[in-house]
């Protein structure tokens, strides 16, 4: 799960990590009053969308009086914003940070992910801040530096003023920074972090090291112990449809194409994709039913599905193993009811109860396709479809 | 012979009482495991399908004997489990439980350094010596005995392609599911090592799929040292970039994990991977008759 920049600074602010002043907005009248209040020469007016390369994307805005904040927070909100990371149909802008300018005297990018190699929490840093780190990656791979952390100790003071040191932060300032790093790791271990990103880390004319920017993903399985950052959960940048699924477990991401799945197991699920997409057609989603489904889950799984408007046929693909065949066939045979299905549905069993499945899809009078195999199922859809 | 797992093991369950687990224990009891003792705090001295309960897994293993657990604790207590069949020092700790918090493997992992328990999973659907033993989740009815090893990072899918083996007569001499987990116990190198060294394997399926290097180093190392043909095939050929496909593990970022460098990196080490998961038998069946082994693995 992702949260906004505003959010992740006020988590980083728990662990003691110095992050510039600040204050969200939802309109135009809230921006100026935040600005009012930070009484600052300057301040940046920063769209927040899930989604990094708000910069370059002209998400962020630097004013220099309230006027300029008013007529920024007009322009940027409501506005779709296009990066390299929202895909080409962009996210539209609802809420603003509003926050007190820094004297920037040189930027630095500092991470925090899991390798999974050695399956150890790894510290990253580098000197190349303010840019896309994985181009420094690409380009410059020397530059960046890492620091194992042995999850028995955490991150050590020694480490963190190693990772200062290769950084080149100003020798004056490496105590600082290694504080900082210190906070940042405490805040990825407690509150269960996937990722953390500080970029661009910065060192100011006046002598402080502060996060410019946080980026945070948590780890999905770790949310039901941190009710915390489950409230800072914004549904406006999430799909409708995977939200909808989420609630009920199962585990649904939205695609472009016209043929919607249902599948049983996340690998089974991907290679349906792959198999839909070898007969030349198109995926409308991926979803993975899981193990422990009951017929009412089946039956959501089908009318989110069905709530997608491009999707022209559904292709059933389930082998069971802790899933029970007859368990899909009633949730299919009921959803199929509910929703008065229109569209072809191609229906592929196999594995545990499988025969009891088969059966009960037979004699429920729908009109469903059956499939001896996945490569014959998705042959068939692909067709149907047309 | 098979690999890791036979018809002496003598398997513990860990959260018998559950619902997911009753079944399965019914299950494996059904295809012949030898299920000696279960599992759940606070139940022990009851009995479930004339299995008897302890408190805690070291009572279990000192009245029973036991030398292999399956786990199907709830996540939030599942690392935790798999902590306390290592320090009750079972030869292999199998975890089928889906969710677990990461960094809580972090830890399990740091711990079980230079332990003696073997981890199999988490997030897998167990390890089966076809005949013999059944540890897990898997419909029994789909294998067959005989001489293909299976390693994969999926449930369904290695489903999908024992089925296809089985249906045209090829056995299998042990199926390993290593779970789609970031951090998990046991790697495609680890399994691939048991079937290069084990007699009654000759040929080796490998299932990958999106996400993380791992298809990329075993690959190296069947270059290295394999002596034994492998075909395989990685899922999410045609996954977005940046979505987590089910599996948390399952996520290209940065360019990196994509299907193609992984069926790349398998095919310069000579392992032939088949391009939809309809044809991973047919894969191996052409590949085993090159290589003139296909009566050997031809099961009757």
């Amino acid at each position: 799960m992702n949260i906004h920049e505003y959010q992740g600074k006020q988590v980083l602010k728990q662990y003691g990590v110095s992050v510039p002043e600040g204050h969200v907005a939802f309109s135009p009248e809230e921006a100026v009053k935040a600005a009012k209040e930070l009484g600052s020469d300057v301040v940046v007016v920063k769209a927040q969308i899930h989604a990094g390369g708000r910069g370059k994307a002209g998400g962020v805005k630097l004013a220099k009086n309230l006027d300029e904040v008013r007529e920024y927070a007009k322009e940027l909100l409501g506005k779709v914003l296009v990066t390299h990371q929202t895909g080409p149909e962009g996210k539209e802008v609802k809420r603003l940070y509003i926050e007190a300018g820094s004297n920037i005297e040189k930027e630095y990018y500092l991470g925090l992910v899991l390798d999974r190699e050695t399956s150890l929490v790894n510290l990253m840093g580098s000197e190349e801040g303010g840019m896309d780190i994985e181009e420094v990656a690409a380009n410059t791979p020397e530059r960046i530096f890492y620091e194992e952390i042995d999850p028995v100790v955490g991150l050590t003071g020694f480490q963190a003023r190693r990772m200062a040191f290769n950084m080149n932060i100003p020798a004056k300032l490496v105590n600082k920074a290694a504080k900082l790093m210190l906070g940042l790791y405490q805040a990825y271990v407690e509150k269960d972090a996937a990722i953390v990103e500080i970029n661009p880390l910065v060192v100011t004319g006046d002598g402080q090291v502060v996060a410019l920017d946080a980026k945070f993903n948590f780890d999905a399985n770790a949310l039901y112990r941190h009710q915390d950052i489950m409230e800072m959960r914004d549904y406006d940048e999430e799909d409708a449809k995977e939200i909808e699924a989420s609630k009920y477990d199962l585990s649904y991401i939205s695609l472009d194409g016209n043929i919607g799945c249902m599948v049983n197991g996340a690998g089974l699920a991907m290679a349906t994709m792959d198999t839909i997409n070898y007969y030349g057609g198109s995926p409308a989603n991926f979803l993975d039913v899981g193990g422990g489904a009951t017929a009412e889950k089946v039956t959501e799984a089908f009318k989110i599905i069905l709530s997608d408007k491009n999707v022209k046929g559904i292709f059933v693909n389930i082998f069971g193993g802790i899933m029970k065949c007859d368990i899909i066939a009633e949730g299919v045979i009921q959803a199929a009811k509910e929703v008065s299905l229109e569209v072809p549905l191609v229906v592929r069993l196999e594995g545990t109860n499988v025969e009891l499945g088969k059966k009960l899809l037979n004699e429920s009078g729908l009109n469903i396709v059956a499939a001896g195999t996945m490569a014959d199922g998705a042959k068939q859809i692909v067709e149907l479809v047309g | 012979m098979s690999v890791y797992i036979n018809k002496d093991t003598k398997v513990l369950v860990q959260g018998i009482t559950g619902s997911t687990a009753l079944f399965h224990t019914k299950q494996m009891l059904e295809y012949g495991t030898k299920i000696v003792a279960g599992v759940t705090p606070g139940k022990g001295g009851t009995e479930v399908e004339g299995v008897p309960v302890f408190n805690t897994v070291e009572d279990a293993v000192k009245a029973t004997g036991a030398n292999v657990s399956v786990i199907y604790v709830p996540a939030p207590f599942a690392a935790d489990a798999i902590l306390e069949a290592v320090e009750a020092e079972l030869d292999m700790a199998i975890c089928i439980t889906e969710h677990i918090p990461v960094l809580d493997m972090v830890k399990v992992k740091r711990y079980m350094e230079g332990k003696k328990t073997r981890l199999v999973g988490p997030n897998c659907p167990g390890v089966i010596t076809p005949d013999e033993c059944k540890i897990g989740i898997m419909p029994g009815y789909i294998h067959k005995k005989g001489h293909v090893g299976v390693v994969s990072r999926s449930g369904t899918l290695t489903y999908e392609a024992t089925h296809q083996l089985s249906e045209e007569g090829i056995g299998q001499s042990t199926a390993v599911g290593i779970g789609g987990d970031p951090v998990n116990g046991t790697n495609f190198i680890d399994v691939l090592k048991e079937f290069n060294e084990d007699e009654d394997t000759y040929a080796v399926v490998m299932i990958g799929e999106i996400g993380g290097t791992a298809e990329e180093e075993a690959a190296e190392w069947v270059k290295a040292n394999m002596t034994k043909p492998v075909v395989g095939f990685i899922g999410g050929q045609t996954a977005p970039e940046g979505k987590r496909m089910g599996h948390a593990g399952a996520i290209i970022s940065g360019g990196k994990g994509t299907a193609a460098d992984k069926i790349k990196a398998m095919n310069a080490a000579g392992i032939e991977v088949a391009d939809t998961p309809s044809v991973i038998g047919e894969t191996l069946i052409k590949v085993i008759k090159e290589k003139g082994l296909y009566d050997a693995c031809k099961t009757h």
